[in-house]
């Protein structure tokens, strides 16, 4: 017993003197922590997206988009950025234990992600928790930057629902003039919020809306579903913001249920990909599709697009490649203000202090436009354009 | 003993309440609908008849779980795997090829038989492999160990077609003298449900005669009866348990080209809720039964078709078909509390579970 005390004590010593003789060294006072990379270090972020299951495509699109950003950028203060990438799953659960994986690594500084709104509502719980900044570039509920229901580290470079399911309302009131809709979502934060969002500004600009129904995630038989609907109208305009699977059985199944053979089909962002095409077939042709407006027209944007390219050998296959990429630059910039360097490159970063500084970018010219972020981490220069599909491509017709 | 009697009467007074209660939300439901009825009799029929599609593929697939509940006395949850294999290694290996040479279409009746046999003869080579490896040497451990081991397996299968084929839904080929409807009774029909229907109905009464009229099929009632004992009488147990597995897996490769062919999508993960639902159908038509499991997949489909529109609707729910599953596994429970032998089979808890 007295040996182990005298043991502790000498370490004790041992430590203080250690302490002592590097006096200079940085202190950190930042409320969360630091993060200090040694030299040679690389500087090390992690992405939260969905890499497997039916809505890859999304998942995988916007993490070529941050390593591109990793390629243009180089190092930081010294630094190589190395990306650590999980999956969220497109679901709560991959959400949670992507988010959990990723904090419990101290060495990481940042995420971006998630893909898919409902792995960011427990993503961003976890993340905020542990401190740690999350950018998503394709969550689109509108709960997340909620006054009331925002988690305090987390951001998003796309756009808010609120704007896109009035651009689809505005689209179908204004320019095909229909009057009459219906909207499904399956449960899912993004899609309830959207079709929720949609029925509302429709009836606000004058419409009915026949039907609000809801789907399961993994349903097959859509025709219940599809009869109600057109029982209840038939709508002329049916608006389902869901995701790949779901959309493809709502989209085929739709022209097989009666009083709805000839009703406008519409859906969003989620199934804006090849994939859907590929599954709906030749149901899908004619359909409406909102999402983030791809005509950026800048230099950057014409530079990515070769890169993109010339590294994966295929044009991009889901609309957030570029939010991504302007996701892991904010971060970026970000990192190379508030890190604190010492003499021999050793990094300090403080992990409130870069949380702070993410929340209040301003005028950051990116790829998708001029992004300011807002206190509650709606960072987006929303613009919303509307597709439809033309054999196996989706052709931007509005505005 | 007078705590437990009157602990009894607590039981039995609360499980009565909880299902007056039950029937009169039911009753409710249904009759706010009626009065209301916003929907017009073809579309009750229409939801009647998406109910029979989408039961009797249930019921298909609720075989397989019957004949080894009946056999083996374990519950085989790997089963939605066998369906899975089957029509996703076809659909990648024959219905994409026949479709992109255009026999698909020229001769359907004879490319969807070629495709089923594929389908199927996967479907019986992994249930096999199955049964040799996960169920054989565990024969004579306790119940809940198999049960434990089919989980396991089903997993395997699952994530070994994942790593196979992908992650993607892979398109099944349309099948162009199948589009459109048909007339049947006066009540127009779409061809592919038809097709589905018939198909099923062909494959449960072979089924049928298979287990009541053959050698083999009474081979198979007298293990289910007494292993022992059939094995004294000179039955070879072990064969008997791989021709059940078998053939609970051709029905199963055969459900998933109907269901492929009926949703036009297939996908490693498209196993687990069709057999969780055919178990489910199983349970309720009373596991071990034949002529119950049919019941149970078809009363199933049906419930889930037009329940959330007949129960809930009137009860005020909004988007009630988000709610359609709640429907299926509170049937689920409530049978095992209130009937736990099942709508023709026999009692779960008390025979041999």
């Amino acid at each position: 017993m007295k040996r182990t005390v005298l043991f502790v004590v000498l370490l004790l010593g041992l430590a203080m003197v250690l302490a002592a003789c590097g006096g200079a060294e940085y202190e950190c006072t930042d409320a969360i922590g630091c993060v200090t990379y040694a030299p040679g270090d690389p500087i090390r972020i992690a992405s939260s997206l969905v890499i497997s299951g039916p809505n890859t495509e999304l998942g995988l699109d916007s993490q070529h988009g941050v390593e591109i950003a990793i390629d243009f950028r180089g190092q930081i203060l010294g630094h190589d950025v190395e990306l650590q990438a999980e999956d969220d799953g497109c679901n709560a659960e991959g959400g949670q234990t992507s988010a959990t994986k990723i904090t419990s690594d101290p060495t990481i500084i940042a995420i971006v992600g998630t893909s898919c709104s409902g792995a960011g509502v427990p993503a961003s719980a976890i993340a905020a928790a542990a401190g740690y900044p999350l950018v998503s570039p394709s969550n689109t509920a509108p709960s997340l930057t909620d006054p009331e229901t925002h988690e305090s580290t987390y951001m998003r470079t796309a756009h808010n629902d609120k704007v896109q399911g009035r651009a689809m309302a505005q689209f179908a009131t204004e320019v095909l003039g229909v009057t009459t809709a219906a909207a499904i979502h399956d449960g899912d934060p993004y899609t309830e919020g959207l079709a929720r969002v949609f029925a509302d500004s429709f009836e606000e600009m004058g419409g009915t809306i026949v039907a609000f129904e809801a789907v399961g995630p993994n349903d097959t038989d859509m025709k219940p579903v599809l009869t109600k609907i057109s029982a209840a109208g038939p709508p002329e305009f049916l608006y389902y913001p869901v995701f790949i699977a779901a959309g493809a059985f709502i989209t085929t199944q739709s022209r097989e249920v009666a009083g709805l053979e000839d009703t406008i089909l519409a859906g969003a962002d989620g199934m804006q990909s090849p994939s859907f095409l590929e599954n709906a077939g030749a149901a899908a042709e004619g359909m409406y599709l909102s999402g983030p407006d791809l005509g950026f027209g800048n230099d950057l944007y014409t530079r990515f697009l070769a890169t993109y390219q010339e590294k994966y050998g295929t044009e991009p296959t889901a609309p957030f490649h570029a939010h991504a990429y302007d996701a892991a630059w904010i971060i970026f910039d970000a990192i190379e203000k508030v890190a604190v360097q010492d003499d021999d490159g050793t990094l300090h970063i403080g992990r409130k202090a870069l949380v702070d500084e993410l929340l209040s970018t301003s005028g950051f010219e990116g790829i998708t436009g001029t992004i300011t972020c807002d206190a509650y981490g709606d960072c987006a220069d929303p613009k919303i354009s509307v597709s439809q599909v033309e054999g196996s491509d989706f052709v931007p017709v509005w505005p | 003993m007078r705590q437990r009697v009157s602990d009894t009467d607590f039981l039995g007074l609360f499980l009565w309440l909880v299902r007056a209660a039950i029937i009169v939300l039911i009753f409710w439901g249904s009759v706010a609908t009626i009065l209301d009825n916003p929907y017009s009799s073809r579309q009750w029929i229409d939801f009647a008849v998406f109910g029979v599609a989408q039961g009797s593929l249930y019921a298909l697939i609720a075989m397989g779980y019957t004949l080894v509940y009946g056999v083996l006395f374990i519950i085989n949850f790997a089963h939605g795997e066998f369906y899975m294999s089957g029509v996703f290694t076809s659909t990648v290996f024959v219905a994409i090829p026949l479709s992109q040479s255009g026999f698909l279409n020229q001769h359907p009746v004879w490319g969807l038989l070629i495709i089923m046999l594929v389908a199927s003869t996967v479907s019986i080579g992994i249930a096999l492999l199955t049964e040799r490896i996960a169920y054989r040497p565990l024969r004579k451990a306790p119940r809940l160990v198999p049960l434990i081991t089919a989980i396991g397996a089903s997993f395997f299968w699952q994530y070994f077609f994942r790593g196979l084929f992908g992650s993607d839904k892979v398109p099944f080929p349309e099948v162009e003298p199948l589009k459109g409807t048909m007339m049947i009774l006066g009540i127009e029909i779409l061809k592919r449900q038809v097709v589905v229907i018939i198909a099923s109905v062909i494959m449960l009464i072979g089924l049928y005669i298979f287990v009541m009229r053959t050698k083999t099929g009474k081979a198979m009632r007298a293990v289910a009866e007494d292993k022992d004992v059939a094995a004294l009488m000179g039955i070879n147990v072990d064969r008997v348990i791989v021709v059940t597995f078998a053939t609970g897996a051709a029905l199963a490769g055969s459900a998933g080209v109907l269901y492929a062919l009926l949703f036009t999508q297939v996908d490693f993960f498209m196993g687990f809720f069709p057999g969780i639902k055919a178990f489910t159908a199983a349970v309720l038509g009373g596991i071990g039964s034949i002529p119950g499991a049919a019941l149970g997949g078809l009363f199933l489909g049906i419930v889930e078709s037009v329940g959330p529109t007949l129960f809930l609707e009137g009860l005020g729910i909004p988007a009630s078909y988000q709610l359609k599953d709640v429907i299926a596994f509170t049937m689920l429970v409530l049978v095992l509390i209130f009937r736990p032998q099942g709508i023709l089979g026999e009692r779960l808890s008390e025979t041999k579970a």
